[in-house]
């Protein structure tokens, strides 16, 4: 069996001291392999983001990893010394973030900041501008040498969103973790900024994890995902059964709120109510309290995954029947 | 008339519109440039602060430049002609002579020479240790955070007068293989005004970096594998240069008044060697018969302090990021 390009196991990030910890992420596992696109799908607060920078390393204290494993390439991350992580992170390990505007250094030229993340890993001055420049090209960013040149608020939404894929692959990395990557942009750019990574990712043989809340991006790019709430995993699998058969009410809802061209809706349906505070959640299952079918167990008993068939898996007491869309409302 | 396709000001001009109305450029195109030029491009449409440059480089120019074409300051008049000094100002002396004789000209100037010299020294060791101090503070919060605060706000609580005097009046100290600094002679009043003013900017750059900390930049920079010595040193301390420059400049201002002051009372510069605070201290009571010796010193620390005062305004109103719109 060849090795996952990135591996999560029983990863569990806390906030804050005992006994008042928040359990932000609880017993998340999945894995990436090369080439493969995983999204992370859920609402604010669902603990998508912060899974995103627990694989960076990224958790700042009073945050950190209580729990479990991660793997980049069968080698183990957790347990590095901050120096070591630093060598790892842009190199083998990128991330692009929400917000290009926010994510670019106002006062540094584009150029000078991709060039940046080159020379960070030793690249010498002119090895890392030269890079800078092919990447500014692979990325779609021309005339490289005048958009090199310019402040990213010179720039569009999506051509620096472009400087921020450049920026996070200039180094070739194995795993890119692209946290809500089109959701700064309109619509027409998202969909090229998609297009873009889809390409990349083919060209250089990525390990893409997506985090995104909006399930139509992540439609058009995933190969499998995982839904998560309040802090874990409640559904995974290919991405076209997910969509096609969820197993949980809480994936049904998501599906259900998301409009469609061929709508025959008056009303989009939303789902009830709000997240849970992640310092107070519901005994037993997380989402009875918004969920519509919850029954006495499910105020009892929390779920654990389910296995419904080829890589899926959904945790709910009756994920079975929800599957098939026996049970609804 | 000729006229391209996309000249703006010759379409203006067709159209009969006032040029100036149009925008220079069209919004957020490269031509544009970065912080700088617009934060520049702000500061030449605020009159008083283009005033207050243009007073202050034509003083500069004077003191350092000028200065060499003046006359001897210590060139004394002749004690056995009729008429004895102080001459008022007339065309051979044009700010008058001082009661010795000498030129009152070459004298602001040459004193000018000191002043600006120990101000900018000055503005340039506080930005230094105000900028580590409070970038580090900042971006390591805790511990560190207290510790340097504290270190700074005791500074900031020191009597400034007292301390001065006290320091001044030890005089000579021997620093071994370093030879020996004179605590009252320029160099030594520059690193006791320092030790005094960098207190405002280390708090100032703490502020900046507590709030740019946060900024999802920083998070990038980190994500890519920089250290924080690198986040610190190209993404922190750039982002509040600002502010610094604004800082330092109020510091310039303020240190030709503290200087001045401290001279003014006889514990700074000493003379013969003329600074603007003892040529003032060297006209008191005179003013009534020999006005000149006050109002020339005078009005040269007041005009200079009010100019770079309206310069760090300018300057304050071009980083504003609240005025961004306008740019």
């Amino acid at each position: 069996m060849t090795v996952s390009a990135l591996e999560v196991d029983g990863l569990r990030v806390e906030f804050g001291r005992l006994p008042n910890a928040v359990q932000a992420v609880q017993r998340v596992s999945f894995s990436v392999d090369v080439g493969e696109t995983v999204a992370i799908v859920g609402e604010s607060g669902s603990g998508k983001s912060v899974t995103g920078l627990a694989i960076m390393g990224l958790i700042d204290p009073p945050g950190r990893i209580t729990e479990g494993h991660l793997r980049l390439a069968g080698k183990p991350l957790t347990g590095m010394s901050e120096s070591e992580y630093r060598r790892v992170r842009g190199r083998d390990l990128a991330m692009v973030f929400q917000d290009p505007l926010s994510a670019l250094n106002p006062v540094q030229r584009v150029g000078d900041q991709i060039a940046e993340a080159a020379r960070v890993h030793g690249a010498s001055r002119a090895s890392a501008r030269a890079r800078a420049f092919e990447m500014l090209e692979h990325v779609g960013v021309t005339p490289t040498a005048r958009r090199a040149r310019a402040y990213p608020h010179e720039l569009s939404g999506g051509m620096r969103q472009r400087v921020m894929l450049a920026m996070a692959l200039v180094n070739r990395p194995q795993v890119l973790i692209a946290d809500e990557p089109t959701t700064a942009l309109d619509v027409t750019t998202q969909a090229q900024i998609l297009e873009l990574l889809g390409e990349l990712q083919r060209q250089m043989g990525l390990a893409l994890v997506i985090v995104s809340h909006d399930l139509g991006v992540v439609a058009s790019v995933a190969d499998r995902v995982l839904v998560m709430y309040a802090g874990r995993i409640v559904e995974e699998g290919p991405a076209e059964r997910v969509f096609a058969t969820a197993g949980h009410p809480y994936t049904r809802g998501l599906l259900a709120s998301v409009p469609r061209a061929d709508d025959a809706r008056p009303v989009l349906a939303a789902i009830s109510g709000n997240p849970p505070d992640p310092s107070a959640l519901p005994s037993g299952c997380a989402f009875h309290p918004r969920c519509h079918l919850a029954e006495q167990q499910c105020r009892g008993r929390r779920p654990e995954l389910q296995v419904l068939g080829e890589g899926q898996r959904a945790a709910c007491h009756f994920a079975d029947e929800v599957s098939v869309g026996a049970r609804s409302s | 008339m000729s006229m391209r396709v996309g000249d703006e000001s010759g379409r203006a001009r067709a159209e009969g519109i006032d040029p100036t109305l149009l925008p220079p450029h069209p919004v957020g195109t490269p031509q544009d440039g970065g912080e700088w030029r617009v934060a520049w491009r702000r500061f030449r449409h605020h009159t008083m602060a283009m005033a207050g440059l243009g007073f202050l480089v034509v003083t500069l120019l004077a003191c350092f430049v000028g200065v060499h074409f003046a006359q001897d300051p210590n060139q004394i008049a002749d004690l056995l002609a009729t008429q004895q000094p102080p001459f008022p100002p007339s065309s051979a002396h044009w700010f008058g002579t001082d009661v010795l004789g000498r030129d009152m000209l070459s004298r602001v100037l040459h004193g000018g020479q000191i002043s600006l010299k120990v101000a900018f020294g000055v503005a340039i060791l506080t930005t230094i240790i105000g900028v580590i101090i409070g970038a580090l503070a900042g971006f390591y919060r805790g511990w560190l955070d207290g510790l340097l605060m504290r270190f700074t706000d005791l500074w900031i609580a020191l009597p400034a007068l007292p301390f001065l005097a006290v320091a001044v009046s030890i005089g000579t100290i021997d620093l071994g293989p370093l030879g020996s600094l004179d605590l009252g002679g320029p160099l030594g009043i520059t690193l006791l005004l320092s030790c005094l003013l960098w207190g405002s900017i280390a708090r100032v750059v703490r502020g900046a970096t507590l709030a740019l900390r946060e900024r999802e930049f920083v998070d990038a920079a980190r994500a890519i594998g920089a250290s924080n010595t690198r986040i610190i040193t190209r993404h922190v301390i750039p982002n509040c240069l600002g502010p610094i420059i604004v800082n330092a400049t109020l510091v310039v201002a303020e240190a030709i008044l503290v200087e001045t002051t401290l001279s003014f009372l006889g514990f700074g510069i000493q003379p013969p060697t003329p600074s603007w605070g003892n040529l003032l201290s060297d006209s008191i009571g005179t003013f009534e018969d020999w006005w000149w010796l006050t109002v020339f010193p005078g009005l040269a620390i007041f005009l200079t302090v009010l100019a770079i005062n309206f310069v760090g305004d300018g300057l304050r109103d071009a980083f504003d990021p609240r005025r961004r719109v306008r740019a």
